[in-house]
């Protein structure tokens, strides 16, 4: 009895230093951006690896999630004779829901375990020392391009998966099941609004972008520098950030009703 | 960091490619602003308006030429809705205002009826002729009641 509310103690302490460590971080990171020197070219290159290389996942994964969703919604809409609403039933679901959840997800699994690993693996090879040696600090130069690159692709990355996946949404219902087109695209647009919809996709996926690029860059920082290490910190990411995204759209949808 | 040159135009063609989605989310799908320019402000006051929103759309003839900016209740708990227009449309002062509904279940919206005067409404009048919305609950029930059928 003693002994497990010691154990429950001693995890309670040690996430309470895990999360202080990570806030540190954090805050090291944002210190980062907005102290000179800015490093763009590290950027261009980070934004390569996360957006450019994401890209053919993510537009696929869209038109795919966009056709099932014609077809799923046409199946349950024809029953009431309401195949004109498929447009709006696509719409909504991609846009509030599926949109950000999904890219975030793919992001992680593509780009977030690469970042993980690369970080990682740095560390067991000790390039970070020899980066610190040269007294460039790693988390400025390594860090902090990778983070930014995260948050700044990821709401770009969400809006084409959700126009991929209104094409594929259209070609399923409207070349193959023959709903109206006119009806398809006037539903969409009709029911999705700014204020209510784009705004709050924009906002899911800046915080889910923000919420990835901090887990993956933290758990490849610290990392153990062993090979075992590499690997946990990779699984570690993508275990962590998909948990931690669903858990904040919970929360996302709850606070603002997006 | 040395420079690519076929790196840095495929990160640039991504990045307007993403920019452009967002925007296009923004404005066409989402409908970020009134693609008209509005500046006439009206007035319309309805005894009731259904289900009527805010951003619904106000029609002549079908035509959109503006949108339900407000919706509120005056002082004798009547709804007042603020109509922004084009400021370019002439509407003659005895025109109305009746709430719609587009199809059986569709959105509901303000189709204006333009009137035969001389005059024309300006910027913070009032449409005085309004009808209101047709509910389709309060029509069965009235068509019910005056049928004679009633419960046992």
């Amino acid at each position: 009895m003693i002994s497990a509310l010691r154990t429950l103690g001693y995890r309670t302490v040690m996430l309470l230093e895990h999360l202080g460590h990570m806030a540190a971080f954090v805050g090291e990171i944002g210190l980062n951006l907005v102290r000179p020197p800015f490093r763009f070219g590290r950027l261009v290159m980070e934004t390569f690896d996360v957006g450019v290389l994401s890209l053919a996942i993510v537009c696929l994964s869209g038109a795919t999630v966009g056709a099932v969703l014609g077809l799923q919604g046409y199946n349950t809409l024809t029953r009431f004779g309401a195949e004109g609403s498929l447009g709006a039933v696509v719409g909504l679901t991609l846009v509030r829901e599926l949109g950000p959840v999904f890219t975030a997800l793919l992001v992680t699994g593509r780009a977030g375990s690469a970042m993980a690993a690369e970080i990682a693996s740095m560390v067991t090879t000790e390039q970070l020392d020899g980066l610190r040696m040269m007294s460039i600090d790693p988390i400025d130069f390594v860090v902090t391009p990778k983070a930014l690159a995260m948050v700044l692709v990821m709401p770009m990355l969400n809006a084409l998966f959700i126009l991929f996946a209104f094409f594929g949404g259209y070609v399923i219902g409207v070349q193959l099941l023959g709903v109206d087109g006119g009806t398809y695209v006037t539903s969409l647009e009709n029911a999705i609004t700014f204020e209510d919809d784009v705004a709050g996709t924009l906002l899911k996926s800046v915080v889910f972008g923000l919420l990835v690029g901090i887990i993956a860059t933290y758990r490849g920082y610290t990392a153990e520098p062993t090979s075992a290490g590499v690997s946990a910190a990779t699984t570690g990411t993508v275990v962590t950030a998909s948990v931690t995204i669903l858990i904040f759209d919970y929360v996302i949808t709850a606070l603002w009703g997006v | 960091m040395q420079r690519s040159p076929t790196r840095d135009l495929t990160v640039g063609l991504f990045v307007a490619a993403g920019l452009a989605a967002i925007g296009y989310l923004s404005i066409q799908i989402g409908g970020l602003s009134y693609k008209g320019d509005g500046g006439l402000e009206l007035y319309a006051v309805f005894d009731e308006i259904g289900g009527l929103k805010e951003r619904a759309p106000v029609a002549v003839a079908g035509v959109t030429v503006g949108q339900v900016t407000a919706i509120a209740l005056d002082d004798v708990l009547r709804a007042r809705v603020t109509l922004d227009l084009d400021a370019g449309l002439e509407l003659p002062s005895d025109s109305s205002a009746a709430v719609r509904t587009s199809g059986v279940l569709g959105d509901q919206f303000i189709a204006l009826e333009p009137g035969g005067e001389e005059e024309l409404l300006v910027s913070g009048e009032e449409i005085a002729f309004t009808e209101n919305a047709l509910s389709l609950e309060r029509l069965i029930g009235k068509f019910v009641h005056d049928s004679g059928i009633e419960d046992e």
